[in-house]
Protein backbone atom coordinates (compact mmCIF):
# COMPACT_ATOMS: atom_id res chain seq x y z
CA UNK A 1 0.00 0.00 0.00
CA UNK A 2 2.74 2.36 1.01
CA UNK A 3 4.75 1.87 -2.13
CA UNK A 4 1.64 2.39 -4.19
CA UNK A 5 0.95 5.68 -2.50
CA UNK A 6 4.48 6.80 -3.14
CA UNK A 7 4.23 5.92 -6.80
CA UNK A 8 1.16 8.04 -7.20
CA UNK A 9 2.68 10.85 -5.23
CA UNK A 10 5.62 10.99 -7.61
CA UNK A 11 3.35 10.88 -10.61
CA UNK A 12 1.17 13.70 -9.35
CA UNK A 13 4.13 15.75 -8.40
CA UNK A 14 4.97 16.21 -12.07
CA UNK A 15 2.22 18.75 -12.41
CA UNK A 16 3.15 22.27 -11.52
CA UNK A 17 -0.46 23.23 -10.87
CA UNK A 18 -3.91 23.04 -12.44
CA UNK A 19 -2.83 24.77 -15.67
CA UNK A 20 -0.02 22.29 -16.09
CA UNK A 21 -2.41 19.39 -15.56
CA UNK A 22 -4.80 20.84 -18.14
CA UNK A 23 -2.02 21.28 -20.68
CA UNK A 24 -1.02 17.68 -20.08
CA UNK A 25 -4.58 16.45 -20.69
CA UNK A 26 -4.85 18.55 -23.85
CA UNK A 27 -1.60 17.13 -25.18
CA UNK A 28 -2.49 13.58 -24.17
CA UNK A 29 -5.80 13.73 -26.03
CA UNK A 30 -4.24 15.56 -29.00
CA UNK A 31 -6.76 18.33 -28.70
CA UNK A 32 -6.66 21.67 -30.47
CA UNK A 33 -6.13 24.17 -27.68
CA UNK A 34 -8.40 26.69 -29.43
CA UNK A 35 -11.23 24.19 -29.53
CA UNK A 36 -11.22 22.31 -26.23
CA UNK A 37 -13.98 19.73 -25.74
CA UNK A 38 -14.83 20.96 -22.25
CA UNK A 39 -16.96 17.96 -21.27
CA UNK A 40 -14.16 15.49 -21.97
CA UNK A 41 -11.43 17.56 -20.35
CA UNK A 42 -13.55 18.30 -17.28
CA UNK A 43 -14.27 14.61 -16.84
CA UNK A 44 -10.60 13.64 -17.06
CA UNK A 45 -9.58 16.53 -14.85
CA UNK A 46 -12.03 15.45 -12.14
CA UNK A 47 -10.75 11.88 -12.42
CA UNK A 48 -7.28 13.11 -11.55
CA UNK A 49 -8.62 15.06 -8.60
CA UNK A 50 -10.35 11.90 -7.40
CA UNK A 51 -7.10 9.97 -7.49
CA UNK A 52 -5.48 12.65 -5.38
CA UNK A 53 -8.40 12.70 -2.96
CA UNK A 54 -8.61 8.90 -2.64
CA UNK A 55 -4.98 8.87 -1.62
CA UNK A 56 -5.70 11.44 1.07
CA UNK A 57 -3.07 13.71 -0.38
CA UNK A 58 -3.25 17.38 0.20
CA UNK A 59 -5.27 18.85 -2.60
CA UNK A 60 -4.13 22.36 -3.31
CA UNK A 61 -7.03 24.79 -3.38
CA UNK A 62 -6.03 25.99 -6.82
CA UNK A 63 -6.99 22.61 -8.31
CA UNK A 64 -10.51 22.93 -6.94
CA UNK A 65 -10.86 26.47 -8.25
CA UNK A 66 -9.93 25.21 -11.72
CA UNK A 67 -12.44 22.35 -11.41
CA UNK A 68 -15.23 24.81 -10.67
CA UNK A 69 -14.09 27.03 -13.55
CA UNK A 70 -14.28 24.07 -15.93
CA UNK A 71 -17.74 23.09 -14.73
CA UNK A 72 -18.85 26.70 -15.02
CA UNK A 73 -17.63 26.87 -18.63
CA UNK A 74 -19.27 23.54 -19.40
CA UNK A 75 -22.63 24.72 -18.05
CA UNK A 76 -22.33 27.99 -19.94
CA UNK A 77 -21.78 26.14 -23.19
CA UNK A 78 -24.87 24.01 -22.60
CA UNK A 79 -27.09 27.03 -22.27
CA UNK A 80 -28.66 28.37 -25.45
CA UNK A 81 -27.21 31.66 -26.61
CA UNK A 82 -29.60 34.45 -25.68
CA UNK A 83 -31.07 36.15 -28.70
CA UNK A 84 -30.27 39.59 -27.45
CA UNK A 85 -26.95 39.43 -25.67
CA UNK A 86 -26.73 41.69 -22.67
CA UNK A 87 -23.78 44.01 -22.22
CA UNK A 88 -21.98 41.61 -19.92
CA UNK A 89 -22.75 38.42 -21.81
CA UNK A 90 -21.40 39.94 -24.97
CA UNK A 91 -18.31 37.73 -24.89
CA UNK A 92 -17.96 35.16 -27.64
CA UNK A 93 -16.69 31.87 -26.31
CA UNK A 94 -16.87 30.98 -22.61
CA UNK A 95 -13.58 29.13 -23.11
CA UNK A 96 -11.70 32.18 -24.40
CA UNK A 97 -10.39 33.35 -21.04
CA UNK A 98 -9.12 29.89 -20.09
CA UNK A 99 -7.48 29.40 -23.49
CA UNK A 100 -5.69 32.73 -23.10
CA UNK A 101 -4.46 31.67 -19.66
CA UNK A 102 -3.32 28.29 -20.97
CA UNK A 103 -1.44 29.81 -23.89
CA UNK A 104 0.26 32.32 -21.64
CA UNK A 105 1.28 29.64 -19.18
CA UNK A 106 2.49 27.42 -22.01
CA UNK A 107 4.72 30.13 -23.44
CA UNK A 108 6.35 30.66 -20.04
CA UNK A 109 6.77 26.93 -19.58
CA UNK A 110 8.66 26.94 -22.86
CA UNK A 111 10.66 29.99 -21.82
CA UNK A 112 11.64 28.13 -18.63
CA UNK A 113 12.76 25.15 -20.73
CA UNK A 114 14.79 27.50 -22.93
CA UNK A 115 16.48 28.97 -19.87
CA UNK A 116 17.32 25.49 -18.67
CA UNK A 117 19.02 24.74 -22.00
CA UNK A 118 21.31 27.76 -21.84
CA UNK A 119 24.97 27.27 -20.95
CA UNK A 120 24.54 27.56 -17.21
CA UNK A 121 27.36 28.71 -14.98
CA UNK A 122 28.82 25.92 -12.86
CA UNK A 123 27.02 23.33 -14.98
CA UNK A 124 28.12 23.95 -18.58
CA UNK A 125 30.56 26.82 -18.31
CA UNK A 126 33.00 27.74 -15.61
CA UNK A 127 35.04 30.78 -14.70
CA UNK A 128 38.24 30.99 -12.73
CA UNK A 129 36.53 32.59 -9.75
CA UNK A 130 32.97 31.84 -10.43
CA UNK A 131 30.02 33.32 -8.65
CA UNK A 132 27.81 30.34 -9.33
CA UNK A 133 24.47 29.43 -7.87
CA UNK A 134 25.89 28.22 -4.61
CA UNK A 135 28.30 30.95 -3.80
CA UNK A 136 27.40 33.99 -1.81
CA UNK A 137 29.70 36.81 -2.72
CA UNK A 138 29.13 39.97 -0.80
CA UNK A 139 29.48 42.08 -3.91
CA UNK A 140 25.97 41.72 -5.19
CA UNK A 141 24.78 43.00 -1.86
CA UNK A 142 26.62 46.26 -2.15
CA UNK A 143 25.20 46.78 -5.56
CA UNK A 144 21.68 46.04 -4.50
CA UNK A 145 21.94 48.08 -1.36
CA UNK A 146 18.79 50.02 -2.05
CA UNK A 147 16.39 50.68 0.77
CA UNK A 148 12.92 49.24 0.69
CA UNK A 149 10.14 50.45 2.87
CA UNK A 150 9.20 47.95 5.58
CA UNK A 151 5.63 46.76 5.98
CA UNK A 152 3.93 46.49 9.32
CA UNK A 153 4.15 42.68 9.11
CA UNK A 154 7.91 42.74 9.02
CA UNK A 155 7.93 45.05 12.01
CA UNK A 156 5.68 42.66 13.91
CA UNK A 157 7.98 39.80 13.00
CA UNK A 158 10.99 41.70 14.32
CA UNK A 159 9.02 42.41 17.46
CA UNK A 160 8.22 38.73 17.94
CA UNK A 161 11.84 37.78 17.43
CA UNK A 162 12.96 40.16 20.13
CA UNK A 163 10.27 39.25 22.60
CA UNK A 164 10.93 35.54 22.25
CA UNK A 165 14.62 36.18 22.85
CA UNK A 166 14.12 37.86 26.19
CA UNK A 167 14.33 35.84 29.33
CA UNK A 168 10.93 34.62 30.41
CA UNK A 169 11.86 35.10 34.06
CA UNK A 170 11.40 38.79 33.74
CA UNK A 171 7.71 38.28 33.28
CA UNK A 172 7.42 37.57 36.96
CA UNK A 173 9.19 40.70 38.09
CA UNK A 174 7.01 43.47 39.31
CA UNK A 175 8.07 46.76 37.89
CA UNK A 176 7.33 49.66 40.13
CA UNK A 177 8.58 52.18 37.66
CA UNK A 178 5.73 53.34 35.50
CA UNK A 179 6.37 53.88 31.86
CA UNK A 180 4.36 56.11 29.62
CA UNK A 181 4.11 55.79 25.87
CA UNK A 182 4.61 59.53 25.47
CA UNK A 183 7.94 59.32 27.28
CA UNK A 184 9.11 56.53 25.02
CA UNK A 185 7.94 58.35 21.90
CA UNK A 186 9.84 61.45 22.96
CA UNK A 187 12.89 59.37 23.76
CA UNK A 188 12.76 57.60 20.39
CA UNK A 189 12.40 60.86 18.47
CA UNK A 190 15.16 62.51 20.45
CA UNK A 191 17.59 59.67 19.78
CA UNK A 192 16.64 59.46 16.11
CA UNK A 193 17.26 63.14 15.48
CA UNK A 194 20.61 62.76 17.19
CA UNK A 195 21.72 59.52 15.49
CA UNK A 196 20.01 60.00 12.08
CA UNK A 197 19.05 56.32 11.86
CA UNK A 198 18.86 53.37 14.23
CA UNK A 199 17.89 49.72 14.12
CA UNK A 200 15.03 48.44 16.19
CA UNK A 201 17.46 46.74 18.52
CA UNK A 202 19.57 49.83 18.92
CA UNK A 203 16.47 51.78 19.85
CA UNK A 204 15.81 49.36 22.67
CA UNK A 205 19.25 49.89 24.09
CA UNK A 206 20.27 48.00 27.17
CA UNK A 207 16.92 47.60 28.82
CA UNK A 208 15.56 44.61 27.01
CA UNK A 209 12.68 43.51 29.15
CA UNK A 210 9.35 42.61 27.66
CA UNK A 211 7.61 45.76 28.72
CA UNK A 212 10.33 47.93 27.27
CA UNK A 213 10.16 46.09 23.95
CA UNK A 214 6.39 46.35 23.79
CA UNK A 215 6.40 50.05 24.59
CA UNK A 216 9.13 50.79 22.08
CA UNK A 217 7.27 48.79 19.44
CA UNK A 218 4.06 50.69 20.15
CA UNK A 219 5.97 53.95 19.99
CA UNK A 220 7.38 53.01 16.57
CA UNK A 221 3.96 52.02 15.25
CA UNK A 222 2.48 55.27 16.55
CA UNK A 223 5.27 57.36 15.03
CA UNK A 224 4.93 55.60 11.67
CA UNK A 225 1.20 56.27 11.76
CA UNK A 226 1.89 59.93 12.46
CA UNK A 227 4.43 59.91 9.62
CA UNK A 228 7.14 61.11 11.95
CA UNK A 229 9.48 58.21 11.15
CA UNK A 230 10.02 55.70 8.37
CA UNK A 231 11.20 52.08 8.51
CA UNK A 232 13.39 50.62 5.78
CA UNK A 233 15.36 47.45 5.10
CA UNK A 234 17.88 46.58 2.40
CA UNK A 235 16.54 43.14 1.61
CA UNK A 236 13.78 40.77 2.57
CA UNK A 237 14.44 39.55 6.14
CA UNK A 238 17.18 42.17 6.42
CA UNK A 239 17.86 44.46 9.35
CA UNK A 240 15.14 47.05 9.82
CA UNK A 241 16.36 50.62 10.15
CA UNK A 242 14.30 53.48 11.45
CA UNK A 243 14.76 56.96 9.96
CA UNK A 244 13.20 60.26 11.00
CA UNK A 245 10.71 61.22 8.29
CA UNK A 246 11.91 64.80 8.05
CA UNK A 247 15.47 65.94 8.36
CA UNK A 248 15.59 68.40 11.18
CA UNK B 1 48.30 47.34 -30.42
CA UNK B 2 49.76 43.97 -29.35
CA UNK B 3 50.53 45.47 -25.99
CA UNK B 4 46.96 46.63 -25.48
CA UNK B 5 45.68 43.13 -26.13
CA UNK B 6 48.00 41.70 -23.50
CA UNK B 7 46.83 44.27 -20.97
CA UNK B 8 43.17 43.58 -21.71
CA UNK B 9 43.80 39.87 -21.34
CA UNK B 10 45.31 40.44 -17.91
CA UNK B 11 42.54 42.81 -16.85
CA UNK B 12 39.78 40.38 -17.75
CA UNK B 13 41.47 37.46 -16.04
CA UNK B 14 42.15 39.36 -12.84
CA UNK B 15 38.61 40.64 -12.56
CA UNK B 16 36.20 38.67 -10.39
CA UNK B 17 33.07 39.81 -12.16
CA UNK B 18 32.52 40.29 -15.90
CA UNK B 19 34.59 43.36 -16.80
CA UNK B 20 32.66 46.14 -18.55
CA UNK B 21 34.20 47.91 -21.55
CA UNK B 22 33.99 51.20 -19.64
CA UNK B 23 36.29 49.87 -16.94
CA UNK B 24 38.85 48.68 -19.49
CA UNK B 25 38.72 52.10 -21.13
CA UNK B 26 39.18 53.78 -17.76
CA UNK B 27 42.39 51.79 -17.17
CA UNK B 28 43.65 52.32 -20.72
CA UNK B 29 42.96 56.04 -20.60
CA UNK B 30 45.49 56.78 -23.35
CA UNK B 31 43.78 54.51 -25.86
CA UNK B 32 40.75 55.43 -27.91
CA UNK B 33 37.56 53.58 -27.08
CA UNK B 34 37.28 52.31 -30.62
CA UNK B 35 40.75 50.75 -30.45
CA UNK B 36 39.95 49.04 -27.16
CA UNK B 37 36.82 47.61 -28.72
CA UNK B 38 38.77 46.30 -31.71
CA UNK B 39 41.41 44.80 -29.44
CA UNK B 40 38.78 42.93 -27.40
CA UNK B 41 37.17 41.64 -30.60
CA UNK B 42 40.56 40.50 -31.97
CA UNK B 43 41.45 38.84 -28.70
CA UNK B 44 38.12 37.00 -28.66
CA UNK B 45 38.67 35.85 -32.23
CA UNK B 46 42.16 34.58 -31.41
CA UNK B 47 40.82 32.30 -28.69
CA UNK B 48 38.16 31.03 -31.05
CA UNK B 49 40.62 30.41 -33.87
CA UNK B 50 42.98 28.22 -31.96
CA UNK B 51 40.06 26.27 -30.46
CA UNK B 52 41.12 27.04 -26.96
CA UNK B 53 39.33 25.46 -24.01
CA UNK B 54 38.41 28.92 -22.80
CA UNK B 55 36.87 31.88 -24.55
CA UNK B 56 36.09 35.50 -23.85
CA UNK B 57 32.38 35.89 -23.50
CA UNK B 58 30.19 38.91 -23.01
CA UNK B 59 27.93 38.33 -20.01
CA UNK B 60 26.03 40.68 -17.72
CA UNK B 61 27.40 43.72 -19.51
CA UNK B 62 31.08 42.76 -19.28
CA UNK B 63 33.77 40.45 -20.58
CA UNK B 64 34.79 37.27 -18.82
CA UNK B 65 36.88 34.19 -19.48
CA UNK B 66 34.63 31.16 -19.53
CA UNK B 67 35.31 27.56 -20.38
CA UNK B 68 33.69 26.22 -23.52
CA UNK B 69 30.58 24.11 -23.03
CA UNK B 70 32.38 21.13 -24.65
CA UNK B 71 34.76 21.08 -21.69
CA UNK B 72 31.98 20.67 -19.10
CA UNK B 73 32.31 16.89 -18.90
CA UNK B 74 36.04 17.12 -18.12
CA UNK B 75 35.60 19.81 -15.51
CA UNK B 76 32.89 17.78 -13.83
CA UNK B 77 35.35 14.90 -13.59
CA UNK B 78 37.80 17.22 -11.88
CA UNK B 79 35.37 18.91 -9.51
CA UNK B 80 33.32 15.83 -8.71
CA UNK B 81 30.35 17.84 -7.47
CA UNK B 82 26.79 17.86 -8.65
CA UNK B 83 25.96 21.08 -10.47
CA UNK B 84 23.35 23.24 -8.76
CA UNK B 85 19.90 22.78 -10.21
CA UNK B 86 16.66 24.68 -10.13
CA UNK B 87 13.29 22.96 -9.78
CA UNK B 88 10.69 23.25 -12.52
CA UNK B 89 8.67 25.55 -10.28
CA UNK B 90 11.69 27.79 -9.69
CA UNK B 91 12.55 27.90 -13.40
CA UNK B 92 9.01 28.80 -14.41
CA UNK B 93 8.85 31.50 -11.77
CA UNK B 94 12.23 32.83 -12.83
CA UNK B 95 11.18 32.91 -16.50
CA UNK B 96 8.06 34.89 -15.62
CA UNK B 97 10.05 37.38 -13.54
CA UNK B 98 12.67 37.72 -16.29
CA UNK B 99 10.17 38.47 -19.03
CA UNK B 100 7.58 40.45 -17.11
CA UNK B 101 9.69 42.39 -14.60
CA UNK B 102 9.14 44.48 -12.61
CA UNK B 103 6.16 42.60 -11.18
CA UNK B 104 4.52 41.50 -7.92
CA UNK B 105 3.86 38.01 -6.59
CA UNK B 106 0.15 37.99 -7.47
CA UNK B 107 1.00 38.64 -11.12
CA UNK B 108 3.29 35.60 -11.18
CA UNK B 109 0.62 33.52 -9.51
CA UNK B 110 -2.05 34.49 -12.00
CA UNK B 111 0.19 33.15 -14.79
CA UNK B 112 1.31 29.97 -13.04
CA UNK B 113 -2.06 29.32 -11.41
CA UNK B 114 -0.42 28.25 -8.14
CA UNK B 115 1.16 29.77 -5.07
CA UNK B 116 4.76 30.84 -5.72
CA UNK B 117 5.99 31.71 -2.21
CA UNK B 118 8.44 28.82 -1.99
CA UNK B 119 10.09 29.22 -5.42
CA UNK B 120 10.29 33.00 -4.92
CA UNK B 121 12.10 32.54 -1.61
CA UNK B 122 14.50 30.07 -3.21
CA UNK B 123 15.27 32.44 -6.08
CA UNK B 124 15.83 35.31 -3.64
CA UNK B 125 18.19 33.16 -1.58
CA UNK B 126 20.13 32.23 -4.71
CA UNK B 127 20.20 35.93 -5.60
CA UNK B 128 18.77 35.30 -9.04
CA UNK B 129 15.98 37.76 -8.35
CA UNK B 130 15.81 40.74 -6.06
CA UNK B 131 13.32 43.09 -4.50
CA UNK B 132 13.19 46.28 -6.49
CA UNK B 133 10.61 48.10 -4.41
CA UNK B 134 7.05 48.10 -3.22
CA UNK B 135 3.96 48.75 -5.27
CA UNK B 136 1.91 51.67 -4.07
CA UNK B 137 -1.34 49.75 -3.67
CA UNK B 138 -3.03 48.44 -0.50
CA UNK B 139 -0.81 45.89 1.20
CA UNK B 140 2.25 47.41 -0.49
CA UNK B 141 3.23 44.19 -2.28
CA UNK B 142 6.90 43.61 -3.04
CA UNK B 143 8.05 44.17 -6.63
CA UNK B 144 10.56 41.67 -8.02
CA UNK B 145 13.16 41.84 -10.78
CA UNK B 146 16.13 39.77 -11.93
CA UNK B 147 19.68 40.42 -10.76
CA UNK B 148 22.99 40.80 -12.53
CA UNK B 149 23.80 37.36 -11.21
CA UNK B 150 20.87 35.99 -13.18
CA UNK B 151 22.58 37.21 -16.36
CA UNK B 152 25.89 35.70 -15.23
CA UNK B 153 24.43 32.31 -14.36
CA UNK B 154 22.44 32.01 -17.59
CA UNK B 155 25.24 33.33 -19.77
CA UNK B 156 23.29 36.36 -20.98
CA UNK B 157 24.76 39.61 -22.27
CA UNK B 158 21.67 41.50 -21.17
CA UNK B 159 17.94 40.94 -20.83
CA UNK B 160 17.35 41.66 -24.52
CA UNK B 161 19.29 38.49 -25.32
CA UNK B 162 16.44 36.38 -23.92
CA UNK B 163 14.63 34.62 -26.76
CA UNK B 164 11.28 36.08 -27.68
CA UNK B 165 8.30 34.46 -26.01
CA UNK B 166 6.14 32.37 -28.29
CA UNK B 167 3.05 34.48 -27.72
CA UNK B 168 5.07 37.54 -28.69
CA UNK B 169 6.39 35.76 -31.78
CA UNK B 170 2.87 34.90 -32.86
CA UNK B 171 1.79 38.49 -32.38
CA UNK B 172 4.73 39.66 -34.45
CA UNK B 173 3.93 37.19 -37.20
CA UNK B 174 0.39 38.47 -37.30
CA UNK B 175 1.72 42.01 -37.47
CA UNK B 176 4.11 41.15 -40.30
CA UNK B 177 1.38 39.40 -42.21
CA UNK B 178 -0.70 42.55 -41.95
CA UNK B 179 2.21 44.66 -43.16
CA UNK B 180 2.68 42.38 -46.14
CA UNK B 181 -0.95 42.64 -47.07
CA UNK B 182 -0.72 46.40 -46.83
CA UNK B 183 2.40 46.46 -48.98
CA UNK B 184 0.80 44.26 -51.56
CA UNK B 185 -2.25 46.47 -51.74
CA UNK B 186 0.02 49.48 -52.06
CA UNK B 187 1.83 47.85 -54.97
CA UNK B 188 -1.46 47.08 -56.57
CA UNK B 189 -2.54 50.67 -56.40
CA UNK B 190 0.81 51.66 -57.89
CA UNK B 191 0.19 49.41 -60.86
Amino acid sequence: MDTQTENYAIKLDIFEGPLDLLLYLIKKNEIDIYNIPVALITEQYLQYLNIIKSLNLDLAGEYLVMASTLIHIKSKMLLPVPEEPTEEENEKDPRAELVKQLLEYQSFKEAAADLEKRPILERDVFTHASAGLQENTGKENEEDDELIEVSVFELIEAFHRLVSRTDKKELLEIDVEKMSLTDIINDVMERLTREKNLTFEELLGERKDRRQIIYTFLAILELIKLRMIKAYQTSAFGVIRIFPAVES
Amino acid sequence: MENIKAIIEALILSSDAPLPLDKICAVLSETRREDVKTAVAELTAEYDQRQSGISIQEVAGGFQYRTRTEMAAWIKKLKNVKPPTLSAAALETLAIVAYRQPLVKSEIESIRGVDVSAPLKGLLDKKLIRIVGRKDVPGKPIIYGTTKKFLEVFNLKDLSELPTLREMKELQLQGEAKDEVQEESREETKD
